[in-house]
């Protein structure tokens, strides 16, 4: 070996590594939140790569909103398989129905915003003490200042004003029983890095990611896929195009992009020459400024 | 994607006025790091508050109190690729309230970008960034004299700058100082060259940042490998193995090489260094591999492996420039835990021997309360020994942080003298 340092995938892979090493060391119970979208998936992958030979120390946690797309289930039940791991799912149908929170009214009805309430439940019910996510801090400007180790309190909310500061490499998850900390070992990654990675990897994700046809209606400014949970607007109809999705969230919310792109090359390509954010096909976060900053400070992802 | 980019952190220091943000809006948009969304949200906001064109300083914008109240209140981190490297920038709040903020931004960085408002040169609050920025062993110092338009290009006020910041940088210690002068606002030496100065012969800021040696920041010579967490697959492949799992904090490490653990002192060889992708010959900073020992020796996280001719000194007492980060004031004889590389211990702060004069950079030994945002020598004695290199020689074995026991959180941030 001739040179001695890191490209930076490399370099980011093994920040990500240190991260969730120390999730290992410091915490009793951490569970890595698993949504099937790429992110979480580079995620458990980092924690093969940090604890192997041994299986990952970690269970993975899934906040189910019954609004899914079928294939992200398909795609999380086939990775705990080959990963021999444990899943813990929370759903949002059950929270509903035991009056814990109430279903939304109207067009633009989501139950984005009721999935906060599910994870903290289960995140106390099932003793969590360190919940692992894939979040990024290029992808939304609240998310811009949030830490690798970010503390929350007892009533799971995020207080930004009142973050502990991180020097260095040295991370301190000391809490307090009943209070939790949200651990984000990708912080550092752009979108673009987590594509390079994922083909650099030749990792598995879901079919969603690549070129398909699809049944779709054109709201907000995106193809809205269509699903039984959908209700039309009179002006609106149902058409068939090639198109892909560049985050996966409710199949209620998630917006997907006209694209020729059936290849992690193409994807990466595509991506590279892309002008719009990722997010900016999400309608729950176009509803206010602050949209994803007032959803942090109550405890969402 | 060349596979060799390299990943360069730097920070930004100055307040609004200075055209920090602007000068952060600049990079982003000139190197098209900026969406057609995020553009127009901002061409938006613009328009709102009745600026003419863009306001590139609303790229950094952040939560909403810091909009209402115009202000940063936290570091904000933010990203951009060229083809030549990746960047993370450290944005923080440069007024002397927020010093804390500075060193948390700077920690982690190579290089920092000191901003210099050409009409009034070398202010209070940059000997502060500057002292800073050597304080913290940011390796490259790049002096940004900003506002160039404003002085109609002039040579001589980019000289003067020059000349009242060597006047006390000759003090601090650092390594590479560079100055640039530019205009944020116009785009000036930016990413672009200014035509609007040729007498100056260097290079704009991006190509600066782009090109800057960086390999040799981190220490190559002093193989440290602090143990985080022990593997033990106990699988029928592997069943025997037992791997130290951690980060090359510095140096290198090759299979074979003779090794102590410490603290303990055993002695032991390499036998390998694996990684989910397949063993390795050598490691070095700051990769994440997972050692294994010839030896069955006892080794848990907290410990050390280091080469057995290099060692880093074993010590109960260290002496530590601290930076005080934390609401509530201490006093000398307070306790809290240290955390240092992968261990924590009780420690107490022995003595205060002085405090840095943030206005004047000079030591007042009159006043033994650490207040926030203070920076101070002091003497730490612990429990049990750390093994610990001065921070000037080590960014990773030198550092440490102070953890208060009845809140759990971080209140000061050290470099081991």
């Amino acid at each position: 070996m001739s040179k001695y340092y890191l490209n930076y995938l490399d370099e980011l892979e093994s920040e990500a590594i240190f991260v969730l090493r120390e999730v290992c060391a410091q915490f009793q119970n951490p569970v890595i939140l698993f949504s099937g979208g790429k992110d979480s998936i580079v995620v458990t992958h980092l924690a093969r790569k940090a604890f192997y030979p041994a299986k990952i120390p970690f269970s993975l946690m899934h906040v189910d909103t019954g609004h899914n797309f079928p294939e992200t289930i398909q795609f999380r039940d086939d990775l705990i398989k080959n990963l021999g791991l444990n899943l813990i799912v929370g759903s949002v149908q059950e929270s509903i129905d035991e009056g814990r929170v109430a279903e939304e009214k109207g067009k633009s009805a989501t139950r984005n915003a009721l999935q906060t309430t599910t994870l903290l439940d289960a995140i106390e019910s099932n003793k969590v003490d360190c919940a692992i996510g894939g979040g990024r801090r290029d992808e939304e400007k609240a998310r811009a200042k949030e830490r690798f180790f970010s503390h929350r309190d007892d009533f799971g909310q995020w207080d930004p004003k009142n973050q502990r500061p991180e020097l260095w490499n040295i991370f301190n998850g000391k809490h307090f029983e009943g209070e939790h900390f949200r651990v984000f070992p990708i912080s550092n990654w752009t979108e673009m890095d987590v594509w390079n990675y994922i083909e650099r990897e030749n990792l598995s994700i879901p079919s969603l990611y690549f070129a398909h046809e699809r049944q779709v209606v054109w709201r907000n400014d995106s193809w809205i896929p269509y699903s039984e949970f959908l209700t039309l607007e009179p002006d609106e109809n149902i058409e068939n195009k090639k198109i892909r999705f560049r985050t996966l969230g409710d199949i209620t919310i998630t917006g997907g992009i006209e694209s020729e792109a059936d290849t992690l090359k193409k994807i990466v390509d595509e991506v590279s020459t892309m002008r719009q954010t990722e997010r900016g096909n999400r309608t729950d976060d176009k509803r206010s400024e602050t949209a994803m900053e007032d959803r942090k400070r109550q405890g969402y992802f | 994607m060349i596979d060799n980019n390299q990943l360069l952190r730097f920070t930004t220091a100055g307040s609004v006025d200075d055209g920090k943000s602007t000068l952060i809006g600049r990079l982003l948009y000139d190197s098209k790091s900026i969406f057609e969304d995020q553009l127009e949200a901002i061409e938006k906001t613009s328009k709102k508050k009745g600026h003419e064109g863009v306001d590139l300083a609303l790229f950094t914008d952040g939560l909403r109190d810091e909009r209402e109240q115009g202000i940063t209140i936290d570091v904000a981190y933010r990203y951009f690729t060229t083809p030549k490297r990746k960047f993370i920038i450290a944005d923080t709040p440069g007024h002397v309230e927020y010093t804390r903020n500075m060193v948390t931004g700077a920690s982690t960085a190579n290089a920092a970008i000191i901003l210099v408002d050409a009409r009034h040169g070398v202010i209070e609050q940059t000997r502060r960034h500057a002292f800073i920025a050597s304080l913290l062993q940011i390796p490259h110092i790049l002096v940004c004299i900003n506002k160039m338009d404003l002085v109609n290009y002039s040579e001589d006020a980019y000289n003067k700058v020059i000349d009242q910041f060597e006047e006390f940088s000759s003090k601090l210690l650092v390594k590479d100082v560079r100055f640039i002068p530019i205009s944020a606002l116009e785009g000036d030496n930016v990413v672009n060259r200014s035509t609007n100065m040729e007498w100056y012969q260097g290079a704009p800021l991006l190509h600066t940042l782009e090109t800057v040696h960086i390999s040799s920041d981190v220490n190559k010579i002093d193989a440290r490998f602090p143990v985080q967490t022990v593997l033990r697959p106990q699988n029928d492949s592997h069943r025997d193995y037992r791997g130290y799992a951690g980060r090359v904090a510095s140096g290198v490490l090759r299979t074979g090489d003779e090794v102590t653990v410490l603290p303990s002192g055993f002695t032991s060889k390499i036998k390998s260094i694996d990684t989910f992708d397949g063993a390795l010959e050598e490691a070095f900073a700051p990769m994440s591999i997972s050692i294994s020992l010839e030896d069955d020796i006892d080794v848990s996280r907290g410990n050390m492996i280091v080469r057995s001719n290099n060692k880093p000194e074993v010590v109960q007492d260290i002496e530590v420039m601290l930076c005080w980060l934390n609401k509530t004031s201490s006093k000398p004889r307070e306790k809290y835990t240290i955390y240092h590389t992968s261990n924590s211990e009780t420690a107490m702060i022995k003595e205060l021997i002085y405090k840095i004069d943030m206005k004047t950079l000079e030591r007042n030994t009159n006043d033994d309360t650490l207040n926030m945002n203070d920076i101070c020598k002091v003497k730490i004695r612990t429990t049990k020994p750390l093994m610990i290199d001065s921070y000037r020689e080590n960014r990773t074995t030198g550092s440490i942080i102070l953890v208060n026991d009845s809140t759990n959180e971080t209140v000061a941030a050290g470099m081991i003298v």
